[in-house]
């Protein structure tokens, strides 16, 4: 019998002649929608906030069970006795007054570097020399911490608002500035042609070609940004943070814990973190959907 | 060759003596060397070469994009300069939509950014070829939901919907499949039946540039150098001399000296 796989009979090889056909297709109006509905646990599933509160929750949970092991409520309060000093806070209303002071004044500092950033990467789209100076300030400035230049703002500034404030718009500046000019360098030189095409040019450029087109790079600038003005204030506030007059969290952190009311201190921090997780989640989150994602621009 | 040519009308763009030049990290590159054509009012016309023949550089040099160093470009009897709303450009990206905008604000931003139309005009116009490219169903769609071709088709309607004197294509087809390619050609035709548009058409493909231009301009490569300019009706006609086929006769044109296989960096 011929093997059909040496190379002779291989050569010799003919595929079958078949008889070609035709077939009608069926019109698509008539197949339907073909799709099956989930099931509640799979629907559950898929809603990322919910996958997030459980693993808040089994955070908590260890937390709580850590604390009851170890039974020292001066190194580590359980998270129930944190949440009682939390609603303590909230209902004297010491620290809902602190967060407003913390808020206000970083609010401040924010909206300040984001108009220096602002300001700065226009010039450095604008002109060569504009570009240098942004990039040699950033490599300059980036990397100095601003709780390092805390000490040279008292002495500038005096005991104030206006140090914080100093200190807010350098942490804030150079993080939004660097990814926004990364971003708009980014943009594809179709992209740019097009918009010279229709007769853009300077800040009519910029505003409806390079700021959407670089949009998820700025987004991703502002939440560094946000972040880095929360460390740095709450770090501020620690060390000065009496010297407005009023105190912000950073404060309310310090002042409890030289009053050893640890249980304080860490709804402190829980405040930080839930305020944290708010602007995360319900802020930058909703305005990524909005734009960025509505767009295809990131998945 | 274009100087024997006396025709009745003044030319809509006459480029002539146009040498390009562009300087890439260690070298200066000849694109394109004293190259000179006309295009009249609907001329269906394309830039055909091998790539290296700096066709997608001189039509960016139409476009304003960038300056010769030798010779000159009047549209309409004025000097090109900078980069206008009356030679509307149509990429091979498909990253010439803006992403963040809907196929019908696509059209309107061009529109409503040249400032030639505004609110309720510039809508109307802009679903108006919106319609002439049948994506009516998708106007309120966004760009990364569409296919390639419908992506181009957009792009189209936008620069159509623009009216300008020269539409400025640049290989707008070659980044699709061969199936959808051969459908945009068709429409790209029955679009100019429909509304005469003049078009300095770009492609590397002879059989594209045979079917879609009315006129062929063949370009040499290493510097780019007009071989001549033929006529076309779109089906491939035989020469009344030589009895050849006009694809047989670019492809001996093209092909008759060897072309040296050079990499050659494109101007970005």
């Amino acid at each position: 019998m011929a093997d059909p796989h040496t190379s002779a009979a291989r050569l010799a090889a003919v595929p079958p002649l078949r008889p070609e056909y035709l077939c009608d297709i069926v019109a698509s109006s008539d197949i339907g929608v073909m799709q099956k509905p989930l099931t509640v646990a799979q629907r559950l599933v898929n809603q990322a906030w919910l996958r997030k509160a459980f693993i808040l929750v089994m955070l908590a949970a260890a937390w709580e069970a850590y604390a009851r092991w170890l039974d020292n409520p001066l190194l580590m309060p359980t998270f129930t006795a944190t949440l009682e000093a939390f609603q303590e806070g909230i209902v004297i209303g010491e620290i809902l007054q602190k967060v407003t002071n913390s808020v206000v004044l970083l609010l401040k500092g924010y909206a300040v570097g984001l108009a220096l950033a602002m300001l700065f990467t226009a010039l450095a789209m604008m002109s060569r020399i504009g570009t240098d100076l942004l990039e040699t300030l950033t490599s300059a400035f980036n990397p100095l911490p601003a709780i390092a230049l805390l000490p040279l703002a008292l002495i500038w500034f005096g005991l104030g608002d206006l140090s914080i404030i100093f200190v807010l718009v350098h942490s804030v500046l150079w993080a939004v500035a660097l990814n926004t000019h990364s971003g708009f360098r980014s943009v594809s030189s179709t992209l740019r042609m097009v918009g010279r095409n229709y007769g853009l040019n300077g800040p009519r450029f910029i505003a409806k070609i390079l700021i959407p087109a670089a949009f998820p790079s700025i987004l991703t600038g502002l939440k560094i940004g946000w972040a880095f003005a929360w460390r740095t204030l709450i770090a501020a506030e620690l060390v000065f943070g009496v010297s407005s007059g009023k105190g912000g969290l950073g404060w309310y952190i310090y002042e409890n814990k030289n009053m050893l009311d640890i249980p304080a201190v860490f709804a402190g921090l829980l405040t930080v973190i839930l305020i944290g997780l708010t602007v995360e989640n319900l802020i930058f989150r909703n305005i990524e959907t909005a734009t960025v994602r509505r767009w295809g621009m990131q998945s | 060759m274009t100087a024997c040519a006396s025709p009745r009308l003044a030319p809509l763009l006459q480029v002539q003596g146009v040498t390009l030049q562009y300087k890439t990290e260690k070298h200066l590159v000849t694109a394109t060397y004293r190259v000179s054509f006309d295009v009249y009012g609907a001329d269906r016309f394309v830039l055909l070469g091998p790539s290296g023949c700096g066709k997608s550089t001189l039509l960016k040099a139409v476009g304003g994009y960038m300056a010769p160093t030798e010779g000159s470009m009047h549209l309409k009897g004025l000097p090109i300069r900078a980069p206008g709303p009356d030679r509307v450009f149509v990429f091979q990206e498909f990253d010439q939509l803006l992403p963040w905008k809907t196929v019908k604000q696509n059209v309107m931003f061009a529109l409503t950014s040249s400032r030639k139309m505004h609110g309720k005009a510039a809508e109307a116009q802009a679903m108006r070829y919106i319609e002439k490219v049948n994506l009516a169903k998708f106007a309120n769609s966004y760009p990364h939901t569409l296919s390639g071709g419908m992506k181009q088709r957009v792009a189209i309607a936008r620069a159509l919907a623009m009216e300008p004197d020269v539409l400025l294509m640049d290989e707008p087809f070659a980044a699709l499949d061969a199936l959808t390619r051969r459908k945009m050609q068709d429409e790209l035709l029955a679009l100019w039946d429909d509304t005469r548009f003049t078009v300095l058409f770009v492609t590397h493909s002879i059989p594209e540039a045979v079917l879609v231009g009315n006129r062929v301009l063949l370009l040499s490569p290493h510097p780019g150098q007009v071989k001549g300019e033929l006529n076309s009706d779109g089906g491939d006609p035989a020469d009344l001399a030589s009895g050849r086929k006009l694809s047989d006769r670019i492809h001996e044109m093209l092909f008759a000296d060897r072309i040296e296989e050079q990499e050659v960096v494109r101007h970005g």
